[in-house]
């Protein structure tokens, strides 16, 4: 055992030195200890910047066609990107994170339908897919593998971690070859272009100022959570969490991992504590769980922000409950086919692609439930795919390409 | 291997552990083609290649620990959190700083070390079921990795990065750091007395312990190299993300996996026999056969289908052949003393496994 | 439940044994039981009333039930990883089939309990027939079930059922004195522990056992292995339907009910004392289990540690009570010293011995074959099952 023990480690351990022969960084840690503490930011996910800067965003009316809000921007930086300007079809390769859940589902089903237009016109030829299926090594492995086999003139990226795929893209970047990221970030600037809605600080305002105005000082609210350690969602209650504290409201969080049981459970258990005023979500399925616990317990509905999912939207329209649909806009999924179009038609684009992201509130509702009247449940409201060519049909029997 | 087999009838069986597996994955590999081929791809392109072989390296890692568990009639559900530690631990102490490189690796390997040592004894003196213990020590990792990290963390210097990203033609290094460790492995399996040990006390402990042998020992080696090479493999994953990630080794189910993997490449889920060769064949069959799926474009959905009924129809074929395969070794009628003649038999497949 | 004493006891002694049996692996989870209950009352006084109660309970009936079908097919010797899936599968059958229309509650019921009859039975029948070992059978069961289900419906289940088919997870016996309501759930809870009970004392429940203990006496004695295995599995299939049928009720249709419930099954089972690798257990000590495991997640939330220590807890406290069963299982058993304690699934006996796997699909062997629902015949002709419980009772009351 030793031999092996002393071997395999000595063979990483030689590998290492292999490669470090010849760097020259100096030396500038202490002797770390055995147990790392991780560092302070890597637990803290508040951030006075962003949240200053999305504060202000959620306020700026976007540039932009009137009615495409997948194509509006805010605050933009135009690039150019004349340097990609190339007639003909192109070939797009999309590493996708996942499909696991039903946001991610309709967004992709949205943009296959974009895909058919773009294909049409005569702008992309195809678009060839891989699927990381929520894991980081694997949608590095697929970024490899476009970059080596992919024969793409266009790389799609939407990154299942930030900062774990940041060198996969910039191997993407060093092809010379466009690349559009789109929803989660990485932390390098070397994509064409990185679109997103305004951000998970700007959903927290939105949903923490309406709760904060309906309920009174002292009250209490259960932040309900899908999982950790997901930049997009920690913004969002990285946000809110510091408003309730300002605001004096009491709030306490768990992770639910989506599961309607378990949301059932903690609410049932948060109400046999005492009363709860107010739910707050940082992903709308699952909701409706929420909302059936306080009716099986007896209680008064809370004030709740969900999310424009439908099972949400109609849950609120049922009971009639003071609520909030914040937005993570979802129809983000058609704008990166749109950008690599731009792209390679020397059109700017923005550097950073900020997209329109406002709640739907009690009175445009009864309008998006209109809307989408025999969507699934699992459908998104502000899905934006209304003058796409499947539409309704695609994506009320949720064809997954 | 080529080693030692005295008995003809050893040599034999020795050939068809590793040819079943050589030929499905023989088997997937030509279908893996040919489906390839459909969709105008080339299976054999060094990008395809160098994909596939990326995709062995960490659950080989896992699977290759998870072997010697088996093999001594144990399990290690917990070696997805192992992973994600040791992806974090060597991250945070690498800071990256290409310095503090070794004394990371070497901090990693020891926890990880504490970690089997651990669910070694909670087997073998607790006698609680491996099953049990590891699924027990995983929960707590968990608890300890979801309590003090949120989100990735440390930063990994380029030149460790470079394990997780370079190659020699096709072939990447991580891939023949995996293949290295491999052989260490079966070696260690063919030429030790404790491998020998392991076959003996998988296959039974009472007879190990009447034999003489101090029947705890093999076990607890055996989890400590399995989380060991669970650790190797979120070295990996820390090389090719380039910082720690509390979340990278369940991402992956490489707790699952692996005991699929292994129980694909012939070892016994009771344990006593298999190869590590066996389960090298059963990664590369996974990993075939997710880069196949992945050039097909297929559903996500679809794919975790064709997985499931991959493994059993994989295992199936394989166990059908094992049961006739088993046969002879009792002569003749030879089951009327069965309850004497199976302490026996399976020392001798003992001695005829630890030959592998 | 098989507690029978030779001579009749006096109080003296019937108090002597019920404290042994306390302290004893079997009762253990029941004594922890217990002291997790008082724990989560003093925090939360409220929790003992009667109405909460009744709550938890029907919180915990799905996850008891489960435990209660993967207890059949853990005393059997194997493990089921399917049920998780399985119950997702269900919940989601139950959503995109029976909608808004109350017409197809009972045709779709049927529907949902003849698919977990025969997913248990194709699990059974891959087991016994191809000898693939059951962690693998059920592991590639559980991928492909859950595959199947997220590409049928796109990943996103259409809207909850009826609330005529959900209030049996979701509803009950309204304005009762004390209790305000007896949950439906907790009535179906019942129901299938007594079933438990009284199948677990059937002589074709005592041949699970027997089969769980040792395969290759039990085949023998006459039993079909094939047939009492895949039952087994059919038992875990069916009661994951049937929490499944609570679940939708109780939460609605996602994607995401049922998940990790194998392990959580699992995990109560073995916390009820059953011994991994079959041959020993009781049914009501694995269902106190599941009760166990959930008070424990209730006293951690009522006691505020954060939810992130939560899973460190868990793991700690199994691991505790499995070493403790197991460490007083051995001490008991000295002379034993043939007897391995059972460490893993499926013996290696039927695969290694020719004639066993002969015998066991042919079932001819013993050519009068006394068949398993035979009861006289199967009494004599099984000596497994009788010493293998009645030793484990013996150990109990004589241990310590």
């Amino acid at each position: 055992m030793r031999r092996r023990f002393t071997v395999a480690s000595a063979m990483v351990g030689a590998l290492a030195l292999m490669t470090l022969a010849g760097c020259t960084t100096d030396p500038n840690v202490g002797a770390p200890t055995d147990e790392a503490a991780p560092s302070e930011e890597a637990v803290e996910w508040f951030d006075q910047e962003l949240f200053d800067k999305q504060d202000a965003e959620r306020d700026v009316i976007p540039a932009g066609p009137e009615g495409q809000p997948w194509l509006q921007h805010i605050n933009a930086e135009m690039v150019d990107t004349s340097e990609f300007t190339s007639p003909g079809a192109k070939k797009a390769c999309f590493a996708n994170a996942s499909i696991s859940n039903p946001w991610r589902q309709t967004g992709w089903i949205t943009m296959n339908e974009q895909l058919k237009v773009l294909q049409e016109s005569g702008a992309i030829s195809e678009m060839e897919t891989r699927d990381a299926q929520d894991s980081d090594d694997t949608q590095i492995a697929d970024i490899d593998y476009f970059i080596n086999e992919g024969n793409c003139d266009v790389f799609l990226i939407s990154p299942n971690s930030t900062a774990a795929m940041t060198p996969a893209v910039e191997r993407a970047c060093d092809t010379g070859k466009p690349v559009v990221v789109f929803d989660r970030g990485v932390q390098t600037d070397c994509p064409v272009t990185f679109i997103h809605p305004i951000g998970g600080f700007a959903w927290g305002i939105d949903t923490a100022e309406f709760l904060i105005d309906e309920l009174e000082e002292g009250d209490k609210v259960v932040a309900l959570r899908i999982l950790a350690g997901v930049d997009v969602l920690e913004q969002r209650w990285a946000g809110a969490e510091k408003l309730f504290d300002e605001a004096g409201i009491e709030a306490v969080d768990y992770f639910t991992g989506a599961d309607p049981a378990e949301i059932k459970k903690i609410i049932s258990d948060e109400l046999a504590k005492g009363d709860v005023d107010g739910i707050w979500m940082d992903a709308g399925d699952g909701a409706v769980a929420a909302i059936e616990a306080f009716e099986d317990a007896g209680a008064d509905y809370p004030v709740m922000t969900g999310e424009d999912e439908m099972s949400f939207l109609r849950k609120w329209k049922e009971t009639g409950l003071t609520g909030l649909a914040p937005v993570y806009s979802n129809f983000q999924w058609r704008t990166p086919l749109i950008a690599a179009q731009k792209i390679f038609a020397g059109e700017e684009v923005p550097k950073e692609w900020v997209l329109p992201q406002s709640p739907i509130t009690a009175e445009e509702v009864d309008e998006y439930l209109a809307l989408n009247e025999n969507m699934p449940d699992g459908h998104y409201a502000k899905f934006g795919g209304e003058d796409l060519p499947g539409y309704p049909q695609v994506w009320e029997d949720r064809i997954i390409p | 291997m080529s080693t030692v087999a005295p008995a003809r009838r050893a040599r034999r069986r020795q050939l068809d552990s590793s040819v079943i597996v050589g030929i499905a994955l023989v088997a997937v590999i030509v279908v893996g083609a040919i489906l390839v081929s459909t969709v105008g791809r080339n299976f054999f392109s060094p990008g395809n290649i160098r994909d596939i072989l990326t995709g062995m390296s960490v659950l080989g890692f896992v699977a290759i620990g998870q072997t010697l568990v088996v093999l001594c009639a144990s399990l290690d559900l917990s070696v997805p959190y192992v992973i994600s530690l040791a992806s974090l631990i060597g991250a945070d102490l690498m800071a990256g700083n290409p310095a503090n490189i070794p004394f990371a690796v070497l901090v990693v390997l020891v926890v990880a070390g504490a970690i089997g040592l651990a669910n070694g004894l909670i087997v073998t003196k607790l006698k609680v079921n491996g099953f049990i213990a590891t699924l027990g020590t995983g929960l707590i990792i968990k608890g300890y990795l979801d309590t003090n990290y949120k989100g990735t963390s440390g930063e990994v210097p380029y030149e460790f990065q470079l394990i997780g990203a370079t190659g020699i033609g096709p072939v990447p290094v991580s891939t023949i750091i995996m293949l290295a460790v491999a052989l260490l492995a079966a070696f260690f399996l063919a030429r030790t007395r404790t491998g020998h040990h392991m076959f003996a006390v998988g296959g039974s402990d009472q007879v190990s312990r009447l034999s003489g042998l101090r029947t705890a020992r093999p076990v607890i080696i055996a989890h400590v190299l399995c989380s060991i090479s669970a650790a190797l493999a979120g070295l990996l994953l820390a090389s090719r993300l380039g910082v720690g990630s509390p979340t990278v080794g369940t991402q992956g189910g490489y707790d699952l996996l692996s005991i699929a993997a292994v129980v694909l490449g012939g070892t016994l889920l009771m344990g006593g026999r298999g190869s590590i060769w066996g389960t090298i064949g059963g990664v590369a069959i996974f990993a075939v056969m997710d880069s196949v799926m992945s050039v097909m474009q297929v559903n996500p959905f679809l794919k975790d289908v064709v997985r499931g009924v991959v493994i059993v129809a994989a295992v199936a074929i394989y166990t059908s052949r094992t049961v006739e395969r088993r046969r002879p070794r009792f002569g003749p009628g030879g089951s009327v003393s069965e309850a004497g003649s199976k302490p026996i038999g399976d020392l001798a497949a003992t001695k005829e496994g630890a030959v592998r | 439940m098989t507690t029978v004493s030779q001579a009749p006891p006096t109080t003296g002694d019937r108090l002597a044994a019920f404290a042994r049996n306390l302290i004893s692996p079997r009762g253990a989870v029941f004594l922890l039981l217990v002291v997790l209950l008082i724990a989560i009352t003093v925090y939360n006084p409220s929790f003992a009333e009667p109405s909460q109660f009744i709550r938890f309970v029907q919180r915990v009936a799905p996850i008891a039930i489960v435990a209660i079908g993967q207890y059949f097919v853990i005393v059997g010797g194997e493990f089921d990883l399917s049920m998780g899936s399985l119950v997702t599968a269900q919940v989601v059958i139950a959503g995109n089939l029976i909608g808004q229309d109350d017409a197809k509650s009972i045709p779709v019921l049927l529907l949902m309990l003849v698919f977990g009859a025969f997913i248990g039975l194709i699990n059974g029948l891959i087991v016994t027939f191809l000898k693939v070992p059951s962690f693998i059978v059920t592991l590639g069961m559980m991928l492909a079930l859950l595959g199947g289900v997220l590409y049928w419906t796109g990943g996103a289940a259409t809207g909850n059922p009826a609330d005529s088919f959900r209030e049996i997870g979701r509803g009950g016996i309204r304005d009762l004195p004390i209790i305000e309501i007896l949950p439906w759930s907790v009535v179906v809870l019942v129901v299938v522990l007594v079933l438990a009970i009284w199948f677990s004392r059937r002589p074709f429940g005592r041949m699970i056992v027997a089969v769980g203990d040792n395969a290759t006496t039990a085949a023998y004695g006459g039993a079909r292995i094939w047939w009492v295995k895949s039952s087994a599995f059919i038992i875990s299939s069916l009661s994951a339907t049937v929490a499944g049928v609570l679940l939708v009720g109780y939460a609605g249709v996602h994607p995401s009910v049922g998940r990790g419930y194998e392990f959580i099954a699992i995990t109560a089972v073995v916390l009820g004392g059953v011994v991994l690798g079959g041959g020993r257990g009781w049914v009501v000590a694995a269902a106190a289990g599941a009760f166990a495991l959930e008070a424990l997640f209730t006293l951690l939330n009522f006691a505020g540690v954060p939810s992130t220590y939560r899973d460190a807890v868990q793991g700690a406290i199994i691991i505790l009570a499995v070493a403790y069963a197991a460490t007083t299982f051995r001490a008991r058993r000295k002379g034993h010293a043939l007897e391995a304690p059972a460490t893993h699934a499926s013996p290696d006996a039927p695969p290694t011995s020719p004639e066993a796997s002969q015998t066991s699909p042919e079932a001819n062997q013993t050519s009068p074959a006394p068949r398993a629902k035979e009861p006289d015949a199967t009494a004599s002709a099984r000596p497994a099952p009788i010493p293998s419980t009645q030793r484990a009772d013996n150990e109990t009351k004589g241990g310590l």
